[in-house]
């Protein structure tokens, strides 16, 4: 049976209802609140800061530290607390992803450290923590030269659909499904993070990263409005 | 660094003679605190609680589990607390460090002692399978007394938790299921204070500034029972408390307790009906 119609009702381009909240931790230098239905992540930025072990140091730039972690309650099954070969995974490929909207130059030695944590999850996670990494970076005032959001496409059978949810990534009729996350920098539109499982055509893949980008466009301009609401919050104050 | 909170603390010592605090509360007095239930579908029951600025986040997950040798007939309690580098910078990843540990023993002390839950009723198969209860608990903004609000979250997550189904014929939750069941809850509702010295003044409620220029903290969880009892303490420091002293802490408590345990307690029961779990 096809995949003619989503769970959820959505149309096949369209993302679940997003949120997008800035400055939700006090202590940090940035932080963020981003989610998609019902995936939930906060992040927070601390830095540029001393960075220790010295060895770690770059003399010639700032480097980006990220942190990826789920609640151990964000899921059916609790996950114990402490990293896991997929919280590894994620914080490093987060990290990448937002390095090359980041200038740090100026900040020789230095560490930047972005902290994301799942509170709720229904698939598209990653997603959701990086979007709200970045606007805790813009928030926290580290220099960027340009922005950067992020989306899954699947594929549900042979339907390309924006944002799966995790009832769309146990799909399992006809092709099955395949779920792509990735991210985009706004301006220059380059990927700057890439990721599947499951199977597509080169013909689909193209589509579906053309869409991703896209949607990520979208995207951006939900995070900008968070970003501006801050901004002017913060200036009546 | 150390110049700098060594002058804040100076100045918090100056304040208090006076009997004032940076923040022109009273001595006994706490910030504002928000309690909201139902922040994350995937838990059986979680709570966020605001203190001030200070923020915690709490979720309740269950399984079965074999029964504590000990205990055949009774359910199981943990509670893990993360003090988590998102919510201040002078917390780090890795292996939990002492605060971290105390702060979830304690939790876990003042639930278990209250008899909050009846672990009794969470008995599936004696000596085989019981109801395994997890409290964990997550700072998300650490601005001083974190402990407060970590157990002020923790009994609104229990309140809110519903038990999950169990399909005994397969030997496995179904999380499909609609779960209603309210967790077995008892009339002994915890509230913990945590009371600060600093010099010889009694505070409650310290901001991040005023816990560091402590010199230690008595903690204890109260229960409603008239007259209040006490069911669990630890002092908490390296500090010492003359007998008048200690005293005076648990009259300060007991003043305190009237208002303050009332107000709570609504707070997180109107939470509860809100949330839409």
């Amino acid at each position: 049976m096809a995949y003619t119609k989503r769970f959820d009702g959505r149309k096949f381009d369209e993302t679940r209802k997003i949120d997008a909240k800035v400055g939700v931790v006090p202590n940090a230098d940035g932080s963020a609140m981003f989610s998609f239905g019902d995936t939930v992540a906060i992040a927070a930025v601390y830095g540029p800061k001393q960075l220790h072990p010295q060895h770690m140091q770059n003399p010639e730039k700032g480097i980006l530290r990220v942190n990826y972690q789920m609640m151990s309650f964000s899921v059916n099954e609790r996950i114990r607390p402490g990293p896991s070969k997929r919280s590894t995974e994620i914080s490093k490929i987060s990290e990448w992803a937002l390095a090359s909207s980041t200038l740090l130059n100026e900040f020789p030695n230095t560490v930047v450290d972005v902290h994301i944590m799942i509170s709720q999850a229904d698939a598209s996670t990653r997603c959701a923590g990086i979007n709200a990494a970045s606007l805790a970076l813009a928030h926290a005032g580290v220099p960027m030269k340009d922005f950067v959001s992020s989306v899954s496409i699947g594929k549900m059978d042979k339907q390309i659909v924006v944002d799966v949810t995790k009832e769309e990534e146990d799909y399992e009729e006809g092709e099955g499904a395949t779920d792509i996350a990735m991210s985009f920098m706004n301006r220059s539109g380059k990927l700057v993070h890439i990721q599947l499982d499951g199977k597509i055509s080169h013909k689909e893949l193209k589509e579906a990263v053309e869409l991703g980008r896209k949607t990520c466009k979208k995207i951006y301009e939900i995070q900008r409005k968070a970003l501006k609401e801050v901004q002017e919050m913060e200036k009546e104050k | 660094m150390i110049e700098e909170s060594n002058l804040t603390a100076k100045r918090i010592h100056e304040y208090l003679e006076h009997g004032n605090r940076f923040d022109k509360r009273n001595t006994e007095e706490y910030r504002e605190i928000e309690v909201k239930c139902g922040i994350s579908k995937k838990s059986e029951g979680s709570a966020k609680v605001k203190i001030g600025k200070t923020e915690v986040w709490v979720g309740v997950k269950m399984e079965v589990a074999e029964p504590y040798p000990d205990s055949p007939d009774k359910g199981n309690l943990m509670v893990t607390a993360e003090l988590t580098p998102l919510s201040h910078p002078k917390y780090e990843y890795g292996p939990p460090k002492f605060d971290a540990i105390e702060l979830g023993r304690l939790v876990d002390r003042g639930i278990r002692e209250s008899k909050y839950i009846d672990l009794n009723k969470l008995c599936i198969e004696k000596g085989e399978k019981v109801w395994q209860i997890f409290v964990d608990v997550y700072s998300i903004n650490d601005d001083g007394n974190l402990l407060d609000a970590a157990f002020i979250a923790s009994v609104a997550a229990l309140k809110d938790a519903k038990i999950p189904f169990y399909d005994k014929k397969e030997e496995k939750i179904d999380y499909k299921k609609p779960s209603k069941e309210k967790l077995p809850l008892t009339e002994n509702e915890p509230f913990n204070f945590s009371i600060y010295l600093i010099g010889d003044k009694i505070i409650l409620d310290p901001i991040q500034d005023e816990e560091n220029a402590s010199d230690g903290r008595l903690v204890l969880t109260v229960i409603p029972t008239k007259p209040i009892s006490i069911c669990s303490m630890q002092k908490s420091g390296e500090f010492e408390i003359s007998e008048e002293k200690f005293s005076e802490m648990l009259d300060v408590v007991e003043k305190t307790y009237k208002t303050l345990f009332p107000k709570i307690q609504k707070l997180a029961e109107s939470s509860v009906k809100s949330s839409k779990q």
